[in-house]
């Protein structure tokens, strides 16, 4: 048998007892990321073989946590894809205007830039005071640095160029106050923002969100779990609520693609269509028997 | 054309090609898809550096330089014959086992997001001895790991001949790691590339 076989045989049973002894479920993460991701902690692990880490992880929870926080580590930036900003702000605020309260979903918040992205256009666009927030993420690493909202001074340069791109109405600089290498984050900016430990492989749904930012997550899974995920937003969005993906990320093969308008194709700007028809069932989670294996 | 001649591993038979191209590679890059038949029997996945502010692989899908079909690769798409597929700017592109693409916004490599090592890793990993691998002109030496995995398991490495890449260093970083089964200007590339569509390993 082939080494990359061996290896293809090591991830699956790591794959498995994270899952068993741990209840992290990765089971239908997209592999050629994952293997990456696994050789990477693999590395900084200091083990040799991904079978000895698995060793490790079964019977250390340490080993164990530090793994998972490796094999979610996500980059992101404030303001990537300024176009994508102008877009929400032009196409989706307008209307989140028209409700006196109104709650936003940022799933697989990672280390928080985004959300804090959106709540600058929000409290740009005068909405602020009227949104409540979740930030969700499963590493609780990536958590506490979004909860902290510090982020090293040299990448300002780089998001201060993507605010003004954005359409940035004000001083960036007035969003962070600087501190030897760090920006803090204003933390005005954080009154209305909840972060909380949540998956979105294995967890439940939000009620009556009229915004999901979910963008450059769903790459990362398969077809399956996309479509467990899309199943629990269409159940999380208030109707005429909107979905944010990535820029390469589409509802296009998805099964509850046909509940969304297109708003803005390019930007991959979705909005929930009022129900018609019969109430969707839903499919079977990863909690149910039915959940393939 | 001698450098055929002189080593008959395009006849081995091989199901997918990766190409790789930074600095200076937009050229080297369009004298080899201009050489591709429109009914090329093998994939042609394409990882090209491009500056942040540049417009990308775009050009090429305007162009209509080729007779090949060009387009972006996109999440989950399967790989088929008679395509070239690029890199979306900004994400990783790689393979997998079922033979489709996965995009990733994974850290940087070698200070490259999409980066060839990336790439031509995962897709030896599915493809193994059946690769192709193409390095051509750049600036860093993103692509050398890649060329390298992909020797190991018995695929064939292919260079750009540093002599006559606008940007040499490149290829020569692949030279260090690799001992190439050809060394080649991109006119020979082409030809070979041709070569080894006409021998190609139905799958």
């Amino acid at each position: 048998m082939k080494n990359d076989e061996i290896e293809r045989i090591e991830v699956e049973l790591l794959v498995d007892a994270l899952h068993r002894r741990y209840g992290y479920d990765f089971r239908h993460y997209a592999r050629a990321s994952l293997r990456r991701r696994l050789r990477h902690a693999l590395a900084k692990s200091g083990y040799k073989r991904l079978s000895e880490l698995l060793d490790a992880l079964l019977w250390d929870e340490n080993v164990a946590h530090t793994l998972i926080a490796n094999l979610s580590v996500t980059v992101t930036e404030m303001f990537r894809d300024p176009s994508f900003y102008q877009a929400v702000r032009k196409k989706i605020l307008p209307y989140l205007g028209t409700y006196p309260f109104f709650k936003v979903w940022v799933a697989g918040c990672a280390t928080g830039e985004e959300v804090y992205s959106l709540a600058i256009l929000l409290y740009e666009e005068g909405l602020y005071e009227r949104a409540k927030l979740f930030a969700t993420d499963f590493n609780e690493t990536a958590l506490k640095q979004a909860k902290d909202g510090i982020y090293p001074l040299k990448d300002m340069r780089q998001h201060t160029s993507s605010y003004q791109k954005a359409g940035g109405q004000g001083s960036f600089s007035d969003y962070y106050h600087a501190d030897y290498q760090s920006a803090i984050i204003n933390p005005a900016l954080k009154t209305n923002i909840t972060f909380a430990n949540h998956n979105l492989a294995t967890d439940g749904i939000f009620s009556d969100v009229q915004l999901i930012f979910c963008r450059n997550v769903l790459i990362y899974f398969d077809r399956v779990l996309q479509n467990w995920v899309l199943n629990n937003f269409t159940q999380s969005l208030g109707n005429g609520g909107f979905l944010c993906l990535g820029n390469k990320e589409s509802l296009d093969a998805l099964e509850r693609r046909g509940e969304y308008a297109a708003i803005d194709a390019v930007e991959r700007i979705y909005q929930k269509r009022p129900a018609t028809g019969p109430l969707q069932t839903s499919t079977p989670g990863p909690k149910s028997a039915g959940w393939p294996a | 054309m001698n450098f055929l001649e002189s080593s008959n591993r395009w006849s081995d038979g091989y199901a997918a090609v990766v190409i790789g191209a930074s600095a200076g590679g937009t050229a080297p890059l369009s004298a080899i898809l201009q050489a591709l038949p429109a009914n090329y029997s093998l994939p042609v996945i394409v990882v090209q550096h491009l500056h942040p502010q540049q417009e990308g692989p775009a050009i090429f899908y305007k162009s209509k330089c080729c007779q090949i079909n060009l387009k972006e690769a996109a999440e989950k798409e399967a790989l088929l014959a008679g395509w070239v597929y690029f890199a979306p700017p900004n994400y990783h592109l790689l393979v997998e086992d079922d033979r489709s693409f996965a995009l990733s916004v994974d850290p940087k490599v070698n200070y490259s997001r999409p980066s060839i090592d990336v790439l031509f890793e995962s897709a030896s990993e599915v493809y193994g001895a059946l690769l192709v691998g193409v390095v051509l002109s750049g600036a860093n030496d993103d692509g050398a790991n890649g060329l390298k995995a992909i020797q190991e398991r018995g695929g064939l490495a292919v260079v750009q001949d540093p002599a006559s890449a606008e940007m040499p260093y490149m290829p020569q970083a692949a030279l260090a790691v690799v001992q190439a089964d050809y060394t080649l200007l991109p006119e020979q590339i082409g030809a070979l590339l041709c070569k080894i569509g006409e021998h190609a390993r139905k799958v």
